[in-house]
Order: structure tokens, then C-alpha cells, then sequence
């Protein structure tokens, strides 16, 4: 569903991507692991159609689609979704209304009815018992003021109201606490399914306790440099990422 | 000069041959402004004496002011002998067919979801009996009637209701006040009257769309609304509509009055046409509101949401005389393109126990400037007076400007008075999280500014809040992005 094939991108004229090559097919989940600074933030940033990054080279295509051509908000109505490190606040936007807008902004692009009222709480009755989140929280100015969890929880709640085909997880942040990968684990797990993959960025291999990855991908300096099955993750939790820099001067 | 007497004088005498019912569509005065031109008006509204009498008072002293430049706009001098300042009905083109309307106007109404019905009514296309709004009208006017409120245009009530008129007009915003006040009480043309009696709570929200003639009331509106001891009402100023109008200048004069225990709540969505995008044409919007709170635990709460007019300089304020009452006002304002707002309010505090709440949301896009403009005043007798303030700009771009004019003056040292203001623009992020859910530019700005300018619609009543929500989001158009 998804091919990367030789991407380059970069920002205010540094190149960070260096030709990243990676296939996902369906019912598929991918981890991307690396060292701070490797570029992982940068490429789900460009999979999801940030204007600031600059593609340089090489090609994306998304079932089908050339998705570098997509503004972002088509790319979500193909059915690509980011959940975010770090979610922004939107005062007085309850995430009730936002996702009442979004969830039929993309049926539009999708040709679909929009939801009524009733259609819509249903919907978001069944998606708020799925990831288990409070009503309380959905009324609230989005994001304002919301923990860690409760931030990871709401975006996860958003990944199931979307139903994606592809959910980018961006977990790069080492800081992530237990219970904030509890949830984001929890959260792909209920929506996992034969039609979807999953992305899971991430410095942390503790993470993949939780969400067990089919496939285990090394970045390193802008480069896919190590792939395999999640015996990959364990490896690296114990040597860490210091072989990389071993192997990469050789090379 | 004299040329002009003559033609004034004709006019007349053909009136009062032909009475005044007949071929009102011809109705005009010609350009310009003088005693002649009052009287004019006056007689043509069969006004008793004592209204003529204050208009040239008003007139009289209106030539000896200046026009005010204080306020944070900048606009090329009104020619006031330039302006009709009579023209019955106000009537815009008659178009045939939906297809004559513009087609942008066209585009804004679909938008807002106005029914074609309205559409037609609003763009001056001839209806024919397909929106029986006169039948409306007369429905809500018996039931009003039951209840001893009285609901009419100011023409009506100065014929039917001469003694509470006269014991009220001018009685909160007086005909020296400023500039502008004095040159609307010389020529004003119409507006709304409204009296709640004693006791009664006017069960509906009232509003000049169910009034019989409420559209095109001209450019200078008087607006009167008293509440008696114990009552309340809400009165909704305004159409939610883009309405075309090819006046320059609107000079409207509100006054209300509450008395003990008696609560107004008045809202105002304001969306006169603000100009092309180059800043070409567009309404002046030089408005006085002002409310009295006259007796004990009375309440006047102002909301206005304004998107509209190219300069808007309007500062609904409350004159808290009663003791233990309490002003509010809740304002949004959207500039958008070469638009200019200076807007805010004056709470007025001279009994006791008084309490007054300002939230002022401003929102500039474009090349646009927004100012709040604001005045908390506490008399020396005005023990534990309480105001807070609460002023919030956001920018969309970075050639817009936000600017705030608190003013304070406090005279009683018992007194709690806080200003909070903060100033804040729409972030990428904001933008780019909400492109990836699938939400376009456009309508996530929408969702941003409403999101901001919660607090202010949540004052609204609901049908108007809906509305007033789809505008600010027409208003702010292709602003991003
Ligand atoms: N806005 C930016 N401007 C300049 N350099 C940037 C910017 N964002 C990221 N970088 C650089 O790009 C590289 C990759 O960053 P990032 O994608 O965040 O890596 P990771 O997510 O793996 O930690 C780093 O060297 C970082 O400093």
C-alpha cells in the first residue's frame, strides 16, 4: 500500500532523508527505529505532507497514488493518518467538533453522506469504548491542558474515529512514559487489522513490547541501514544504537 | 443654494398634494443637509411638533461639533452635504430573478445555508406571496400585544406612543453626546421601539426581522428599548445575511433602559459590506450604543458579533446608576482585507455593589487593523464596584495589527477592577494538524477563530450563533494559506 522508493528530503536546504527505501503492505506493522537526529520525526513530517520539508528526490506512492502530489488533507481522506509526538492546543475547539468536522471532511473527499448527528455519536460512542477515553475529555478545548496520556489517549481516539489505512506513529520522544505507550499500544492494537498497516516511529525499543512489529527498520544518518523481524529490536535495546557507527564508518 | 430651497419646497407642496401613501418609491429628498431638509423629514413622517423641535436642536448643535479623530481609523473625510439623508423606502434595485444577483453574493448566501426564499428577500428580488413575512409579523405582534409589550418601528411609536418616546428618546444617549449622535437624532429615519411593562418576560426574542418594514431602516437608525421594573427581553439587531447596501455612511443611535430588576440582552450581528479586497467602497459604521441600568439589580448585556463595514467605530457601554446591577459586553470583531474596527466599551459604574464583565475577542487578517477600545469608570460613591476585562487579538498573517486601549479610572478605592489581554496567532501547527485529519485550510482557520471566539457566541441565541459562525468564517476567506 505504501512505497518509499529512494526519497530524499530536506529542510532549509539541508538534506536529512538520504534515499529511504521501505515497502508496507497491508495488515502489516512497521517499527523505524534510530539514534536522535537520524531523521525519523523528518519522514513521517514528509509522509504526512508537511510544507516546510522539501523533497528532493525519489517517489512516494500511496495505494496507488503519488502521494508527494496530494495536499495533506487529501492524503487523509486516502486514509493516511500521524498521530502526533506533540499534539497542538486548539482553545475552544472541542475535540467533539473537530473530529465532527474531519470525520466529514474525509467522507467528502471519499464521495460519501456526511453523518448526522445521531450517525456521528454513535460512531463515536462505539470508537470512545474501543480506546476506552472519558466524554469528559472529548468536550474539552482540544488538547488544552490535557497530560501526556490524556494527549496520546485523544490521538489514538482520533486514529480510530478516522479508521486510517495507514496510522504514522510518531514516538520518537525517549521521554515517552509507560503509560502514554500503554495507551498508543492499545490504541493500534484494537484497530489493527488485515486492511491496515501501521508505522510506529520510535527511539524506544520499549515500545515494541506493547506493539509487536512485523518488521524492525534501522535509520541511521537518512538511510534505512539495518531491516528485519522484531528480533531486531531486542538486539538493539542491547548493544544500542553504537554498532551503527561502528558499521557506517566502515562503509 | 437656493435652487435647492426651491426644489425642496416643490417637493413638499407635491406630498402634501398627493399624501403620503401613494408612490412612495419616488420618495427622496435631494443631496445634502440643512433645516429645510429636517423639516423635510419630519413632515414627511407626520411628526408632531416637539420631534421636529428636537431634530433642529439637534441639527443646530450638530454644526457646531467636529468630527472626532481620536479613534484608531483612518478613512478620507465624509462629504455630509454629499448624503440623501431621506429616501423611502430604501429600496435597492429591484431585480427580477436570483440570476441577477451577484454571483459572490450568490456564493456567500449558499454558504450561509439562506433558503432561496430569503435569499430573494434579502437581495431586494420582487417575492411574489412566497414568504408571508407581513403574516408573520402580525402573528407575533398580537401575541406581543397580549402581553402589553409593544413592538413597532420608531415612526409607529412616535404616532402611537408619543408620550413614552418623548420621556425617553435622548434620555441615555443625549443629542450633544458626540458628533455622530447629534447628526442621527437631526435626521434619523427610523429604527425599532420596544416596551417590556412591568413584570413581563417577552416569551420570544425579538428581532427587526419579524417587524413589518424592518428592512433597509436606512442609515440612520434610532433605536429605543425600555424595560420595565421586573421584565426582561432580548432583542436581536441585524441580519445575518451579507447585505448590499450602497450607503457610505451608517450613523445608528441605541438607547436602553432597564429598570429595577428589569434585564436587556441585546445582540447584534453586524455584517454591512466591508469593501473589495483592494479596500474600494464599503459601509462606514459610526454607531452609539448605550444602556442604562436605572433601578436596582438591573442587567444590560450587550453581544455583537461584526464582520462587516470598511471602518466600524461603535462602543456599546452601560451606565450602571442602579445600585447592584450589572453590565456586560461580549464582543467579537473580524477585519479582514483593508477593514479598520476600533470598538470596545464604556462600563460606567456610579451606584453600588455594580458589577460589569468586558470579553472582547479581535480577530485581523490581512492588511486589516483591530483595536479594542475601552473604559471602566468607577464614580467616588461607587462602593465595591467590580469589573473584569478580558481582551484577546488573534492574528491571522503578520501584515495585520491588533491594538488594545484600556482606559481605567477609578475614584472609589473599594473598587476590583482586572484587565487581562493576551495576543496570539494562528500557528502552522494549528493549521497543519488539522489539514492531516483532512480538514482544508479554510475551514480549519474557521474552526480556529471560532474556537477562540467561543466565549463571546456562546452569548448568542442559538440560531443567531450558527450563523454568525459561518460568517466569520466567509469573512475570513482565502486570509491563510
Ligand atoms: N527545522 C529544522 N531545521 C533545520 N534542521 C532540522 C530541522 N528539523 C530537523 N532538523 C535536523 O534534521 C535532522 C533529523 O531530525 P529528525 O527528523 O527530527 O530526527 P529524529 O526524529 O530521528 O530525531 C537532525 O539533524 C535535525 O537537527
Amino acid at each position: 500500500m505504501l512505497q518509499i522508493k529512494d526519497l530524499h528530503a530536506g529542510i532549509e536546504g539541508k538534506e536529512i532523508l538520504k534515499g529511504i527505501n521501505l515497502t508496507i503492505r497491508p495488515g502489516e506493522v512497521h517499527a523505524i527505529m534510530g539514534p536522535n537526529g537520524s531523521g525519523k520525526s523528518t519522514l513521517a513530517s514528509v509522509l504526512a505532507g508537511r510544507e516546510d520539508y522539501e523533497v528532493t528526490g525519489g517517489s512516494v506512492e500511496f495505494l496507488g497514488k503519488d502521494l508527494l502530489e496530494l495536499a495533506p488533507e487529501a492524503r487523509a481522506g486516502e486514509g493516511l493518518f500521524l498521530a502526533f509526538q506533540y499534539p497542538v492546543e486548539i482553545p475552544g475547539l472541542s475535540t467533539i467538533n473537530f473530529m465532527k468536522t474531519a470525520v466529514n471532511e474525509v467522507r467528502k473527499y471519499r464521495g460519501q453522506e456526511a453523518l448526522d448527528a445521531a450517525e456521528f455519536l454513535k460512531l463515536m460512542k462505539e470508537k470512545m469504548s474501543l480506546v476506552n477515553i472519558d466524554k469528559n475529555l472529548l468536550t474539552r478545548s482540544l488538547n488544552e491542558g490535557f497530560s501526556g496520556g490524556e494527549k496520546k489517549r485523544n490521538e489514538v481516539f482520533q486514529m480510530a474515529m478516522l479508521e486510517p489505512k495507514l496510522a504514522i506513529l510518531d514516538e520518537t520522544d525517549s521521554g515517552l512514559d509507560i503509560d502514554a505507550i500503554r495507551i498508543a499500544a492499545a490504541g493500534v492494537n484494537a484497530i489493527r487489522s488485515k486492511e491496515n498497516a501501521t508505522l510506529v516511529i520510535t527511539h524506544y525499543q520499549r515500545l515494541l513490547d506493547y506493539i509487536v512489529p512485523d518488521f524492525v527498520h534501522v535509520l541511521y544518518n537518512g538511510r534505512i541501514v539495518k531491516s528485519g523481524g522484531k528480533e531486531l529490536a531486542l538486539e538493539l535495546e542491547e548493544t544500542g544504537y553504537s554498532f551503527l557507527k561502528n558499521e557506517m564508518n566502515i562503509a | 443654494m437656493n435652487d435647492g430651497l426651491s426644489t425642496i419646497e416643490q417637493q413638499i407642496t407635491s406630498d402634501y398634494k398627493y399624501g403620503f401613501t401613494s408612490d412612495l418609491d419616488a420618495d427622496q429628498a435631494p443631496k445634502g443637509l440643512n433645516e429645510d431638509i429636517i423639516r423635510f423629514i419630519s413632515g414627511k413622517k407626520n411628526e408632531p411638533e416637539w420631534m421636529l423641535e428636537w431634530r433642529l436642536k439637534a441639527y443646530r448643535h450638530w454644526l457646531k461639533m467636529e468630527v472626532p479623530e481620536w479613534a484608531n481609523i483612518k478613512y478620507p473625510p465624509v462629504d455630509f452635504q454629499d448624503i440623501i439623508y431621506y429616501s423611502a423606502p430604501k429600496q435597492t434595485k429591484k431585480l427580477n430573478s436570483l440570476d441577477e444577483i451577484d454571483p459572490e453574493l450568490r456564493r456567500t448566501f449558499e454558504k450561509l445555508g439562506i433558503s432561496l426564499d430569503e435569499q430573494k428577500r434579502l437581495s431586494g428580488v420582487a417575492v411574489d406571496a412566497v414568504i408571508d413575512s407581513v403574516s408573520v409579523a402580525t402573528t407575533f405582534r398580537e401575541q406581543l400585544g397580549e402581553l402589553g409589550i409593544i413592538f413597532c418601528s420608531m415612526s409607529e411609536a412616535i404616532q402611537e406612543h408619543p408620550e413614552l418616546v418623548k420621556k425617553y428618546i435622548g434620555s441615555v444617549v443625549p443629542m450633544t453626546d458626540n458628533f455622530y449622535s447629534a447628526l442621527n437624532s437631526a435626521v434619523f429615519t427610523d429604527g425599532s421601539f420596544c416596551y417590556i411593562p412591568k413584570g413581563v418576560r417577552c416569551p420570544m426574542e425579538l428581532s427587526t426581522y419579524f417587524r413589518i418594514n424592518a428592512q433597509n431602516t436606512g442609515q440612520f437608525e434610532r433605536t429605543l428599548i425600555v424595560a420595565e421594573e421586573g421584565s426582561y427581553v432580548s432583542y436581536l439587531e441585524g441580519c445575518t445575511a451579507p447585505m448590499r447596501d450602497e450607503n457610505q455612511l451608517h450613523a445608528a443611535v441605541v438607547e436602553l433602559i432597564a429598570m429595577d430588576h428589569a434585564e436587556i440582552k441585546y445582540s447584534t450581528v453586524q455584517n454591512w459590506y466591508p469593501g473589495d479586497k483592494e479596500g474600494k467602497g464599503g459601509i462606514y459604521n459610526f454607531v452609539t450604543k448605550r444602556g442604562i441600568c436605572a433601578g436596582v439589580h438591573s442587567k444590560i448585556s450587550w453581544t455583537q458579533v461584526e464582520t462587516g463595514s470598511a471602518v466600524t467605530w461603535k462602543y456599546p457601554s452601560c451606565i450602571l446608576k442602579g445600585d447592584h446591577s450589572v453590565g456586560e459586553f461580549y464582543s467579537v470583531a473580524v477585519t479582514n482585507h483593508h477593514q479598520q474596527a476600533d470598538t470596545g466599551t464604556k462600563m460606567i459604574h456610579l451606584g453600588k455593589n455594580t458589577r460589569s464583565r468586558i470579553v472582547s475577542k479581535g480577530i485581523s487578517a490581512g492588511v486589516s487593523h483591530n483595536s479594542y477600545r475601552g473604559l471602566v469608570s468607577v464614580a467616588k460613591n461607587a462602593t465595591n464596584a467590580r469589573n473584569f476585562s478580558q481582551c484577546d487579538s488573534l492574528l491571522l498573517g503578520d501584515r495585520c495589527g491588533a491594538h488594545t486601549f484600556p482606559y481605567i479610572e477609578v475614584k472609589n478605592n473599594t473598587a476590583q477592577v482586572e484587565h487581562e489581554a493576551t495576543t496570539s496567532k494562528i500557528g502552522e501547527d494549528q493549521i497543519f494538524y488539522c489539514n492531516q485529519r483532512g480538514i482544508d485550510t479554510e475551514t480549519a482557520v474557521a474552526l480556529i477563530v471560532n474556537g477562540f471566539a467561543k466565549e463571546v457566541m456562546n452569548q448568542l441565541p442559538m440560531e443567531f450563533a450558527v450563523e454568525a459562525q459561518k460568517l466569520l468564517a466567509i469573512t475570513l476567506e482565502g486570509s491563510v494559506g
